[in-house]
């Protein structure tokens, strides 16, 4: 299969494709953007890093 | 195999859809009006937002809307056709197969509330959901071919962008919120019954039951009177809650006064005058109606900013 040009539906539909390719992008840099944002405001995620935390095995055993 | 393996090409004369073309199917202008309003609720609520979780806000709340003006052409592709107004939307045109509106509509709508749920909270998800089926089903399917109070119960759906906004950002309904909310839905009926004054022929050849087509023309120019007498305390209400001050009260004041003003003339003609000059008052009413929501929300927008920078308080803060 042939990536390159081959048909006249190529050149017909490619604003609309380049429309949609530029769609994806901004939505993919919105969620991106989103988590960063999500990420930055909310505070430590402790307990879910698989990194052993004392503390917490501590308080399993009360 | 290629996917260029079967023959594409158009039937000659018939139109390949641009993206330009589905982008249309969204109602770019009404969603202008959505972004707008949306910004509002959200920048005045007393709880500040990360800037780019507003953004996504905003980016959903219109993406909805656009969805639900997607499922509208969809549904309305008939009537739309037969509707000077309406007949270059894409579905009438032929640009647009009414199947792919359809796609799009769903498609957009569960992307946008789940994504503004991710962004925010479940409660303005719920909201946008709840626009969208009341815009989609309760407004287009059901209210505007079967009531002429179409307009009136149908604005609901334009007037939840500013609440959403609000809810995105605090997470819970307020007095507020509920005032402007009440400020677009009653200002809709008016707006709306002026322009069906001057496009008259429209929605008589659509068969939709407009106010002007079932009930006449003296009881629209009424009705325009009564609705907008009734939209004045909601508008100056809003003065006295804790998101208007001074600025607000002066201009709430004067744009009411002028569209009273409007009303009352819309009232006192009939139709022999209004023919006479082509509606001349009709359609400086409901021009006068797009800066008069522009500008309540516009000062709503820059009080916001000035209490928020300690220039000068609310009036009342109810």
């Amino acid at each position: 299969m042939a990536f390159g040009k081959t048909h006249e539906i190529h050149e017909r539909r490619s604003g609309r494709n380049i429309g949609v390719a530029l769609t994806l992008i901004a939505f993919i840099a919105v969620v991106f953007g989103l988590t960063v944002a999500k990420i930055s405001t909310s505070g430590p995620i402790e307990g879910f890093d698989h990194a052993p935390r004392p503390v917490l095995a501590d308080r399993a055993g009360d | 195999m290629s996917d260029a393996s079967y023959d594409s090409r158009p039937l000659t004369g018939e139109y390949e859809a641009q993206f330009g073309d589905y982008f249309a199917l969204l109602k770019p202008r009404v969603m202008s009006l959505v972004v707008f309003t949306a910004l509002v609720g959200l920048l005045v609520a007393p709880v500040a937002v990360h800037p780019m979780v507003g953004f996504s806000a905003i980016l959903f709340i219109a993406i909805g809307a656009g969805a639900s003006g997607a499922l509208n052409m969809w549904w309305d592709a008939d009537i739309d056709q037969v509707m000077k107004r309406t007949a270059k939307r894409p579905v009438p045109a032929g640009k647009v197969a009414a199947s792919e509106a359809l796609a799009i509509g769903l498609t957009l709508s569960v992307m946008s509330v789940v994504m503004l749920w991710l962004a925010t909270n479940l409660l303005a998800a719920c909201l946008l959901a709840f626009t969208i089926f009341f815009y989609a089903v309760i407004y287009t399917m059901w209210l505007k071919r079967w009531t002429p109070q179409n307009i009136v119960i149908g604005g609901a759906a334009g007037a939840f962008p500013p609440l959403i906004g609000w809810v995105a950002a605090t997470g819970s309904v307020s007095l507020e919120a509920v005032l402007m909310f009440g400020l677009i839905f009653m200002w809709t009926p008016p707006h709306f019954w002026a322009l069906a004054l001057f496009m008259k022929s429209d929605y008589h050849e659509a068969d939709v039951p407009m106010l002007t087509v079932t009930h006449g023309r003296k009881t629209t120019r009424t009705h325009i009177l009564v609705y907008t007498v009734l939209l004045v305390p909601v508008a100056l209400g809003l003065a006295l809650t804790s998101i208007a001050g001074p600025l607000y009260l002066a201009v709430a004041a004067f744009l009411n006064l002028v569209f009273l003003r409007g009303a009352w003339q819309i009232w006192k003609r009939d139709e022999a005058v209004a023919e006479a000059d082509g509606y001349a008052v009709e359609k400086k009413v409901f021009r006068f109606s797009l800066i008069y929501l522009f500008a309540h929300f516009g000062v709503l927008m820059i009080e916001g900013v000035a209490f928020r920078f300690g220039l000068w308080g609310p009036l009342g803060g109810l």
